[in-house]
């Protein structure tokens, strides 16, 4: 049984070294040339030599990534209050918002940097804007599901539509709002490298373009190899948070449907 | 016990507490709207438990609402203490078949939430010694319905009766004038469910609270009110009232009485003709 689950935690670690191994079988099998497909061996190696310098930009993503997935958290959670607590908001706002995610936030880009030059400010901004949408959705959806029974409940008791959502609304989302969280990290993420690699002069997504443009193809693996490793442990982070604040959502067994498993 | 047990509702209105008069609903538009109460009229006095029976989707839950205040009727009065409602009233405790818990709060949390909503409770729920005076209340009402030491267990660690069992409780914490049942033991299994009866008699003898308990259950109306009134099916009006008059407490070998029985042969004749007609 213990072996069992031993095994049962390794997996996941298994997993990833099963993946590394095939990458670096193939390269190696099929010798794919190095500016095609480096072998996972040499983007380490890369990383390795140029750690100090990855370091640098790695940090300064990071810190990019989290800023603008703050005001999203922020953002997000007061629309999705404000979306979900009332129906006429929902209607009226519902267009634009779809409307809205729908575009590409890389073709916002250009537009920030017209606005804040180039830099640090249009990845926060991009990072945010890529990242909003789905907590809003979410709480907006925990918020406008309540039981009507129970809003029934609470209004003969002369409860405000503000009571409804502070002493429901709000909790009965916290699962929900979380399940997004571990969603708009990743999509930080995306947004704040996307708006590096076109209009920024340091990060990870600017290491990654001009290590490209100098064919130092191993650099930009290994670029790919720090966004991937920030991304998990912001998603392992958001993960934790979320069984620590919501537990009763998934204490009751297999069949609540909220949360992917962490 | 100074209830009303022999008049009918009908022709206690002078006295009533609750009083809807001539009351129709038509849920969305004016005209092509669904008729779901159609001049229903019905009397309950302070103090009294009231039942309504009819099949199903006739309006019964919408009766509810309406003396709630939740919803305002299209034509007809609604008055509660000899004042129109117009507003959703403060002083009601509600209970549906689906208890409908918090799961984040554990069942004292439950509990208290109407405390937490009501004046003047909401304010004075904050100061420490209020709380502990609230919990220590809380703690009686869960006794008295045989749930001793359950205050720290969550919703889902509790069996469907004691759930619903709290959420009656829930209904009753801030000491409500009237509580509105809408079909609360419905979804429990005959055992429970008679369990559950005496509880709510029980906390009524004590309390003396005005009920309104909606049901599709015509034992279980007999069993616990002072009066029965049939509603037809859609659009809804009250057809037929009776009084039930057996004395308090009620037991279960009562059910098997001829009185009992009587009462509940001569309702399901008129539920008969209620789901006949129209």
């Amino acid at each position: 049984m213990t072996i069992r689950r031993l095994l049962n935690a390794a997996t996941p670690g298994i997993a990833v070294v099963l993946f590394f191994a095939l990458w670096e079988a193939g390269c190696r099998l099929f010798q794919v040339p190095e500016f095609i497909l480096p072998a996972p061996s040499l983007a380490f190696a890369a990383l390795i030599a140029l750690w100090s310098g990855i370091w640098t930009n790695a940090v300064h993503t990071l810190v990019t990534t989290l800023v603008g997935f703050g005001i999203a958290v922020v953002f997000g959670l007061v629309l999705g209050i404000v979306v979900g607590a009332s129906a006429l908001i929902y209607r009226a706002i519902n267009p634009l918002l779809i409307g809205f995610n729908a575009i590409p936030k890389v073709a916002l880009v250009p537009i920030l940097v017209m606005w804040f030059g180039i830099g640090t400010v249009p990845a926060v901004l991009t990072a945010f804007l890529t990242a909003f949408f789905p907590i809003s959705v979410n709480v907006a959806t925990g918020i406008a599901t309540v039981e009507p029974e129970l809003q029934d409940v609470l209004r003969s008791l002369g409860a405000s539509r503000i009571d409804i959502v502070r002493k429901i609304g709000l909790p009965r989302s916290m699962p929900y709002f979380f399940a997004s969280l571990k969603i708009a990290i990743a999509l930080a993420f995306v947004g704040s490298v996307i708006s590096e690699t076109i209009a920024s002069n340091v990060g990870i997504g600017y290491m990654m373009v001009t290590a490209s443009s100098t064919f130092r193809v191993p650099l930009v693996f290994a670029g790919l190899i720090v966004i991937a490793f920030m991304g998990v442990s912001m998603y392992a982070a958001a993960a934790i948070f979320e069984r620590r604040w919501t537990g009763w959502a998934t204490r009751r067994g297999e069949t609540s449907g909220y949360v992917g498993g962490g | 016990m100074a209830g009303p047990l022999a008049e009918t509702g009908m022709a206690g209105a002078a006295a009533s507490f609750v009083e809807v008069a001539d009351a129709s609903l038509r849920y969305g538009g004016d005209q092509d709207g669904v008729l779901a109460l159609r001049e229903a009229s019905l009397a309950i006095a302070r103090g009294e438990f009231a039942a309504v029976v009819g099949p199903s989707g006739c309006g019964k839950s919408t009766l509810l609402k309406l003396i709630a205040g939740l919803n305002r009727p299209s034509a007809g009065r609604i008055r509660v203490g000899g004042a129109d409602v117009v507003t959703p009233l403060k002083t009601i405790g509600m209970a549906f078949q689906n208890p409908l818990l918090l799961p984040w709060r554990t069942t004292l949390e439950n509990l208290l939430l109407p405390l937490e909503i009501v004046r003047p409770h909401r304010h004075r729920i904050r100061n420490r010694e209020d709380y502990g005076r609230y919990v220590a209340q809380a703690r009686e009402l869960l006794a008295e319905v045989g749930l001793d030491g359950v205050e720290r267990r969550y919703p889902w660690e509790l069996s469907g009766g004691m759930q619903q069992r709290v959420s009656l409780c829930r209904a009753l914490i801030h000491k409500p004038e009237i509580l509105l049942l809408d079909e609360p033991f419905g979804a429990l299994d005959a055992f429970t469910r008679e369990e559950l009866w005496d509880a709510l008699q029980t906390l009524w003898l004590e309390q003396h609270f005005t009920v309104l308990l909606v049901t599709h259950d015509l034992s279980e109306a007999v069993y616990l009110a002072d009066s029965v009134h049939v509603m037809s099916a859609r659009p809804g009006r009250v057809i037929f009232s009776s009084a039930i008059e057996l004395p308090r407490p009620r037991t279960p070998e009562m059910r098997f009485g001829s009185t009992f029985v009587d009462y509940v042969h001569t309702l399901r004749a008129h539920i008969g003709r209620a789901r006949g007609t129209t």
